[in-house]
């Protein structure tokens, strides 16, 4: 994956408020984007996902330009391939498992019927160990289930680059652990290039190819050259 | 009992035209002001409630107005379309449609407000039109909400009797709702039709009332998935 990231953004009136000034360019199939709450990752990662509109800069991904306040190219969400895993997952409530996955692969504008089998759907069931759950609401499953049906539908319309929120703040340490594993196999095998914004930093131990340490919205340069130079020192945080 | 079953007839059609207008109008509007953004926005839900608070006749009395030969817009509705909404059951549509038009709109406006925007997010990075998306995650989210308002304006337009009364008149046979008939009916000393009447009437609106608690959608799959 080859990003290249510069956006700027004021928040509250005035740019009184929060400012955002995130740079970043990386060459890595995994970066995790680490920071306290209120940093401004998960502003970072929207952006990325074209779900918020910065003030100025630039996104690059792979020669494409997503965004570029100069040129005045915004590409909407829809048209720019990537996935996004939401923190507490947003699986559609009123849509099954099969269902929900199934929505990223029909345009129209109906859902896919309940009884539908499509075989796309069926592989990342399976794929996902939830094959049992297809028929389920999204209410009746497990905080791990959810996860997986979530990655399911972020996965089955094959993304280039898949973004994720906080992936397993909601989830118990038990949980967390397993999902870490599973997640960790999985951009493996897809080679899927991955950007993962968390506050934990023993997801960055696992996924940082690249660690980037984001700090009052900036991009906190000498703390993340510590932090490549001793990767112990990431789960000694912990 | 002769005025009974087109008075009955004449109910259902103009409650069911009502509701279909406002299915669309209300809807839409709901939509509107629940998403989008511009000034005024407070003033026009506010006008657009004023049928709710409004008597009747007051509303019956502006839509003559508005909409008789001498106005302008009746006017020019007679001399293009050749349509004459005064004593017309076309008329009785319109006067049952606007005093039911906020009890649409203003569940729909708070439906569509707490349908979560993260989801609608969702849809969009899975790569789904804004169109698409309405009909296939903020609609569904929304509907019961709607549903239940929908269910209100079709009582509300059945029982319609001041602002129809006024625009369109009771003729029997061609304007005479069922309401406006059990006022004829009592001021004629028929107490026998009176009571018929108000039976029919009664039935109609606990079936109605049944139907719609049938035809919820997402509760009864909900339901039957649960088990």
């Amino acid at each position: 994956m080859k990003l290249d990231l510069h956006i700027r953004r004021a928040l509250g009136k005035d740019g009184q408020g929060f400012q955002l000034d995130v740079a970043l360019r990386t060459d890595c199939q995994r970066v995790v984007i680490l920071g306290p709450s209120g940093a401004g990752k998960s502003l970072t990662l929207k952006a990325m996902a074209g779900l918020m509109t910065p003030d100025a800069g630039h996104i690059r991904l792979d020669g494409r330009t997503l965004f570029d306040s100069a040129s005045g190219v915004n590409l909407p969400p829809q048209q720019r391939g990537l996935a996004y895993l939401f923190q507490d997952y947003a699986l559609f409530p009123h849509l099954t498992v099969r269902q929900n996955i199934a929505f990223p692969l029909r345009r129209g504008l109906f859902n896919a019927a309940k009884g539908s089998r499509d075989p796309a759907v069926e592989h990342w069931l399976t794929a996902l160990d939830i094959a049992r759950t297809g028929d389920l609401y999204p209410e009746q499953l497990s905080g791990g289930q959810r996860q997986r049906a979530a990655l399911a539908r972020a996965l089955v319309a094959r993304p280039q680059a898949i973004l994720l929120d906080e992936p397993f703040a909601a989830l118990d340490q038990a949980l967390r652990d397993t999902m870490r594993a599973e997640l960790d196999r999985l951009q493996r095998e897809l080679r899927v290039p991955m950007v993962l914004i968390t506050h934990d930093p023993e997801d960055a131990a696992v996924f940082g190819q690249q660690v980037v340490l984001l700090r009052d919205g900036r991009v906190d340069t000498p703390a993340a050259q510590a932090l490549a130079a001793s990767p112990q020192g990431a789960s000694s945080h912990a | 009992m002769d005025a009974l079953w087109p008075a009955l007839f004449l109910s259902l059609k103009v409650a069911c035209w009502a509701t279909i207008i406002n299915l669309v109008l209300g809807v839409g509007t709901g939509y509107l002001l629940a998403r989008a953004r511009f000034p005024g926005r407070d003033v026009l839900d506010t006008l657009l409630t004023l049928p709710m608070v409004m008597p009747p006749t007051v509303l019956g009395y502006y839509l003559l107005v508005l909409v008789g030969r001498r106005s302008w817009l009746g006017g020019w509705l007679h001399d293009t379309l050749g349509v004459n909404l005064i004593f017309s059951w076309q008329g009785a549509v319109l006067a049952a449609a606007i005093v039911a038009f906020p009890l649409v709109f203003k569940p729909a406006r708070a439906a569509f407000e707490s349908v979560d925007s993260q989801l609608e997010q969702a849809a969009r990075v899975l790569g789904v039109s804004e169109l698409a998306l309405f009909f296939r995650v903020t609609l569904p989210l929304a509907w019961r909400g709607i549903l239940a308002g929908l269910l209100l304006a079709f009582a509300r337009a059945m029982g319609e009797f001041g602002a129809t009364l006024m625009v369109a008149g009771s003729i029997p046979g061609k304007t005479q709702t069922l309401s406006i008939a059990i006022y004829e009916a009592v001021q004629a000393g028929q107490d026998d039709a009176a009571n018929q009447l108000v039976l029919i009437t009664s039935a109609v609106c606990v079936a109605a009332l049944l139907l719609a608690g049938r035809l919820a959608p997402g509760r009864l799959a909900r339901e039957e998935n649960a088990r």
